[in-house]
């Protein structure tokens, strides 16, 4: 397929099935996190990238034969290792007899939480947890770093002008998506505290949030909501999500036990690791929203800067 | 029965089709593309080793007690989160070079680099 706006909505729904395979496969916590995320928030942010680098693509490709030849070379290897290992489904897996049996059965005593996905993600590996959170922060200062527009307050006015005469028109959606980013905030809201109980936590809200602020942005124009949302606040609040997150452990760690044991933060361990784990999660939730958000102005940034160049072109 | 690994098999071909989109096509966008369901099928590979047969969603609840291996949930949760934000570092990366060459087919980005030389 030539066309990219093609290809790029193709993978959207790909994701999206992928999502349901997982509620299939009893993973719900994920599942939320590939439909938030990969059918969303990815779709969407190729979609602003194929607006500045263009929708076709070149025809030619060097060499299929070759590649395909090393693909199917790779593949028939792989297929052989999997010979040895485990049925689908089969409960004596080795993936299944080391740490896992704690998890499921001593859980609810250790942590206190109903959602074992929850309490491994936030008490058990914290630590794991906290490293993936610092990745996603650094993406976004490279996002920052690489994309990051300058801009001159003449600019700013005559962008001004180009986003109120293209969001005039669409009255519908505009009313239609009022009504809606209250809904959608409030259930991102939901997903973030309620992740002890049910499927959530803070990554996925954090990316439901960010979405409500990405469909304001796409109905009402970039100016209207650089106007709502502080560029130099949001920077501050991904930092503020890590710093939060280890913030967390050091004081675990001031109160004589290890890093990221929530147990020192109460008098009773159950209500200390209630409690940390609720405060990793707002962490979390932070600089995710923040991140994306980020990530989201400086493409969007970027595009209006190269269609004003144009535009002072012509 | 040999049958039973349907679901590498499964994974490994999703993840052919990732490898060679990845390597047979000049396009960057594309190539992100590959990387994205090169992605998706480890995802899928760990979710399928964690399924247990008659269990249920890792949540605790009273009268189950089969339940499906939290552990590689917590791993992937975590992946597709940091996969959108390297994917987001990707894409801005195939913004720069857009604005440096005029293109973003690596053909044309190595006859420039070429003429440079």
């Amino acid at each position: 397929m030539k066309d990219l706006f093609a290809v790029i909505m193709l993978t959207g729904i790909y994701s999206l099935l992928s999502a349901s395979f997982f509620v299939a496969m009893d993973a719900v916590d994920v599942a939320f996190t590939e439909a938030a995320v990969g059918a969303g928030v990815s779709t969407l942010l190729m979609l602003v990238a194929i607006t500045i680098t263009g929708r076709s693509e070149n025809p030619a490709r060097h060499k299929p034969f070759l590649a395909l030849a090393v693909v199917i070379v790779t593949g028939s290897l792989l297929i052989y290792g999997t010979l040895d290992m485990p049925h689908f489904g089969s409960s004596l897996a080795p993936i299944h007899q080391h740490v896992t049996p704690r998890y499921i059965n001593d859980s609810m005593q250790e942590i206190g939480v109903p959602n074992i996905v929850t309490s491994v993600l936030a008490s058990y590996r914290a630590f794991d947890t906290f490293g993936e959170v610092v990745v996603i922060f650094t993406a976004g200062i490279g996002v920052l770093a690489l994309l990051m527009v300058v801009r001159r307050p003449e600019d700013i006015e005559k962008i001004n002008f180009l986003n109120e005469s293209m969001h005039e028109k669409h009255l519908i959606l505009r009313i239609v998506t009022k009504t809606l980013i209250p809904f959608i905030m409030l259930f991102a809201l939901y997903v973030q505290f309620h992740g002890d109980f049910g499927p959530g936590g803070g990554f996925q809200a954090g990316v439901i949030f960010a979405a409500a602020i990405f469909l304001y942005t796409m109905v009402f124009g970039m100016a209207t909501a650089r106007r709502v949302i502080n560029q130099s606040f949001i920077r501050i609040l991904a930092a503020v999500g890590v710093l939060l997150y280890g913030s967390v452990g050091v004081v675990s760690m001031l109160n004589g036990k290890e890093f990221f044991d929530y147990s020192a933060l109460a008098s009773d361990p159950v209500a200390g690791q209630h409690l940390g784990i609720l405060l990793i999660e707002l962490g979390v939730g932070c600089t995710v929203t923040a991140v994306m958000v980020i990530i989201f102005f400086n493409f969007a940034d970027r595009k209006e800067k190269s269609q004003h160049n144009e535009n002072k072109g012509s | 029965m040999i049958l039973g690994l349907y679901n590498y098999w499964i994974v490994i071909i999703l993840m052919m089709i990732g490898f060679y989109i990845v390597i047979a096509h000049g396009n960057l966008i594309k190539k992100i593309v590959g990387l994205t369901i090169f992605q998706t099928s480890v995802f899928i590979f760990y979710i399928s080793m964690a399924k247990v047969d008659e269990g249920t969603a890792p949540i605790l609840a009273e009268g189950i007690n089969q339940y499906s291996n939290p552990l590689p949930h917590v791993l992937i949760l975590t992946a597709i989160v940091v996969g959108i934000a390297t994917t987001a570092l990707a894409l801005a990366l195939a913004v720069r070079i857009k604005e440096a060459y005029g293109s973003i087919e690596e053909k044309d980005i190595q006859e420039k680099d070429n003429l440079d030389c």
